[in-house]
């Protein structure tokens, strides 16, 4: 009797030990998320002023600084603004962004007249203070001085500030200026990166899994090799950005910082692991729908692309998506082949240069702005969100092509 | 006698790796007829069956010396191509293994491999009759399209064998075919195999010796790699020569 319950005992401590563990890696996951949204949520939004604008149809818009006319206008509405002080004081809310939003608003109305308020982008300081980033003491608040505070004050009491959606966080790339940066650029770059990634490592990888697997004799060479695919996998991954830079820089001499080489040196890091996977998933085919195919006649090659390559799909797939998720999620290996740069444009092919979305959050999370705070957790949400993106697909395709036998 | 000798089997020893699996086998098999091979578990008897469509040389391993003649012609000869051989001798396994397709994907698969068809009326043609001739159309007949995976293990057997019989081979060779069923689907299997001896050639692997007695003409005995006695199946049971075989049948060992 005493050992019955001596017995139940244990297998209870042992149910709750499994059940704190599951708590903790809940609890920390939930801490995780909890601090990224709480930090990154804020930068989907932005401060906009808005700018009283008075431009009559048949004004020369051809010939105009677009700087200075922005800047007449917004001092336009305050004539309590005499010193240079003030004047400069109050020009400094507006971002460096605003004067191209405003030559747009030009471009986009030449003949006719532009009347009343228009909202433009507000600088970063001004953002963080809106946003509550930055607490006011007294009259100034973090970098925002007296002089500034007061024209907040009074944009504030006539409600012509504003927090509005951020056109810049999703549609532009890096940027000098926190509130016009984005991550367009990092978005594309890393798209290109892993595409190619996926197109060279994947048929290489399964390739080489089919004939390790299937075709290759065994002996001390197939051992060998086996031994050293199962090594590079644990390599570190800057290692395989000092191949890259090696061979694709130095020796193919391909464009720095392109895609194009973040992609193949991607590809290099994620062979191992697909050929892993393909080899586990190829094994776990019945040999009993093989024999069947060949006792009927058909042909090795014909057995392999008709039945044991559609068999280990799914386990192919899934193995190759957790190799990409992995890719897309890696630093190392870009910062060695340039993909670091601070590039503006966003990418028009895998040729130009580019960042990738690690290295963006790795670029902004070093820099001394506190406006990049919240976009560097805003792109570890977008990153976060493809890594889901991309484990959904391995489930789904995991789902379609399996099938019973 | 020899006017209707099918597969002639001389001298064949196998190895794998160093360790030998055959010792000096010599068997005939005749047309039409059901030969059985029997004995206990390891003795060489599944080995014996794969070396007659060469599904052995699958095995990295394996090396055969000695004669296998079909119709006279070496089967293990450089000229002569497995997969060809593999049509004319086509194979039924231990474990029904059906392909991951429709009930008529599955019987389509040999014909459409070798371009045995020229219209699909012809396709359809092949896997009906294939599938009467194993039995299982009446059964099926409203479902083709569905996976032949959904079978119940008796039906998938014979869905094999219609598989088997639609690339039209001259033998067919079962490996313990009905060790995966239930009695009654066992005896379903039992009466084709009658059926189909009388236009085909069946070398048939069974540990049931009730099973050998029921559906082979010949017997073949083998013990440890090595063919003990092959005869007439009445002759064997009544009347077995060899004192192991004796022992086998009589239940004392295996």
């Amino acid at each position: 009797m005493n050992n019955i319950s001596a017995r139940n005992k244990s297998e209870k401590r042992f149910q709750m030990y499994g059940k704190t563990a599951v708590l903790i890696a809940i609890g920390f996951l939930v801490i995780l998320l909890f601090n990224i949204f709480s930090t990154g949520i804020s930068a989907f939004k932005q401060t906009y002023i808005a700018v009283n604008l008075e431009i009559p149809a048949d004004f020369d818009k051809k010939n105009i600084n677009p700087r200075t006319e922005l800047n007449k206008h917004f001092l336009k509405m305050f004539p309590e603004a005499t010193t240079r002080t003030e004047r400069r004081a109050l020009l400094s809310l507006l971002s460096k962004g605003a004067r191209y939003e405003f030559s747009e608003l030009i471009n986009q109305n030449k003949e006719r007249s532009i009347q009343g308020y228009h909202w433009f982008l507000a600088s970063a300081d001004l953002d963080m203070y809106i946003k509550g980033t930055v607490k006011r003491q007294g009259d100034t608040a973090g970098r925002i001085d007296e002089n500034q505070m007061f024209f907040i004050d009074k944009l504030l009491s006539k409600n012509l500030i504003e927090l509005q959606a951020n056109k810049y966080l999703l549609s532009s790339a890096d940027s000098r200026e926190p509130e016009m940066a984005g991550i367009r650029g990092a978005i594309i770059g890393s798209l290109y990166s892993i595409l190619i990634a996926f197109l060279v490592s994947f048929p290489i990888a399964v390739m080489a899994a089919v004939y390790l697997e299937k075709i290759a004799s065994k002996n001390k060479f197939s051992d060998l090799i086996e031994t050293n695919i199962n090594n590079l996998a644990a390599v570190p991954s800057i290692v395989f950005g000092l191949l890259g830079l090696a061979i694709f820089l130095n020796f193919f001499e391909l464009p720095r910082s392109a895609p194009l080489v973040g992609g193949l040196t991607l590809a290099l890091m994620t062979l191992p692991t697909i050929v892993i996977a393909s080899r586990a998933a190829i094994k776990s085919v019945p040999p009993s729908i093989e024999e069947a195919a060949i006792g009927l006649g058909a042909s090795k090659v014909q057995t392999i692309f008709g039945f044991t390559l559609p068999l280990a799909m799914p386990g192919i797939l899934t193995g190759t998506i957790i190799g990409i998720a992995q890719a897309i999620g890696e630093t190392a290996p870009l910062l060695m082949i340039g993909m670091v740069a601070f590039v503006v444009d966003v990418p028009g092919s895998p040729l130009d240069a580019s960042t990738a979305l690690p290295v963006q959050i790795y670029l902004w999370a070093d820099s001394p702005e506190r406006a990049f705070t919240e976009r560097t957790s805003a792109a570890i949400m977008v990153l976060l969100g493809f890594l889901i993106l991309l484990n959904l697909t391995a489930i789904y395709l995991r789902k379609k092509l399996e099938k019973k036998w | 006698m020899t006017e209707n000798l099918k597969v002639s089997i001389r001298n064949l020893n196998v190895f794998y790796g160093k360790k030998q699996a055959l010792f000096d086998v010599s068997l005939n098999i005749m047309e039409k007829e059901v030969t059985s091979l029997i004995g206990p578990s390891g003795c060489g008897k599944s080995t014996l069956l794969k070396c007659i469509n060469r599904m052995n040389d699958l095995v990295e391993i394996c090396n055969i010396n000695g004669q296998i003649l079909l119709d006279s012609v070496d089967i293990n000869e450089v000229s002569q191509d497995p997969v060809l051989l593999r049509m004319k001798v086509g194979m039924v396994f231990q474990k029904p293994n059906p392909f991951p397709k429709s009930i008529y994907d599955n019987v389509a698969f040999g014909p459409r491999l070798h371009g045995m068809t020229k219209s699909k009326e012809d396709l359809d043609n092949i896997v009906i009759q294939s599938l009467s001739k194993s039995g299982l159309y009446e059964e099926v007949k409203d479902r083709l399209y569905e996976p032949g995976t959904g079978l119940s293990g008796g039906q998938q057997q014979r869905l094999c064998i219609a598989r088997a019989l639609a690339v039209n081979p001259q033998i067919l060779l079962m490996d313990e075919p009905c060790s995966a069923l239930d009695p009654i689907a066992t005896a379903k299997i039992e009466d084709l195999i009658a059926e189909l001896k009388q236009q085909y050639t069946i070398v048939i692997v069974t540990h049931s010796m009730q099973q050998a007695a029921r559906v082979s003409d010949r017997t073949a005995y083998m013990h440890m790699g090595e063919l003990i006695e092959t005869g007439m199946t009445k002759t064997i049971f009544s009347n077995p020569q060899h004192e192991k075989t004796q022992d086998y049948i009589t239940g004392r060992i295996g």
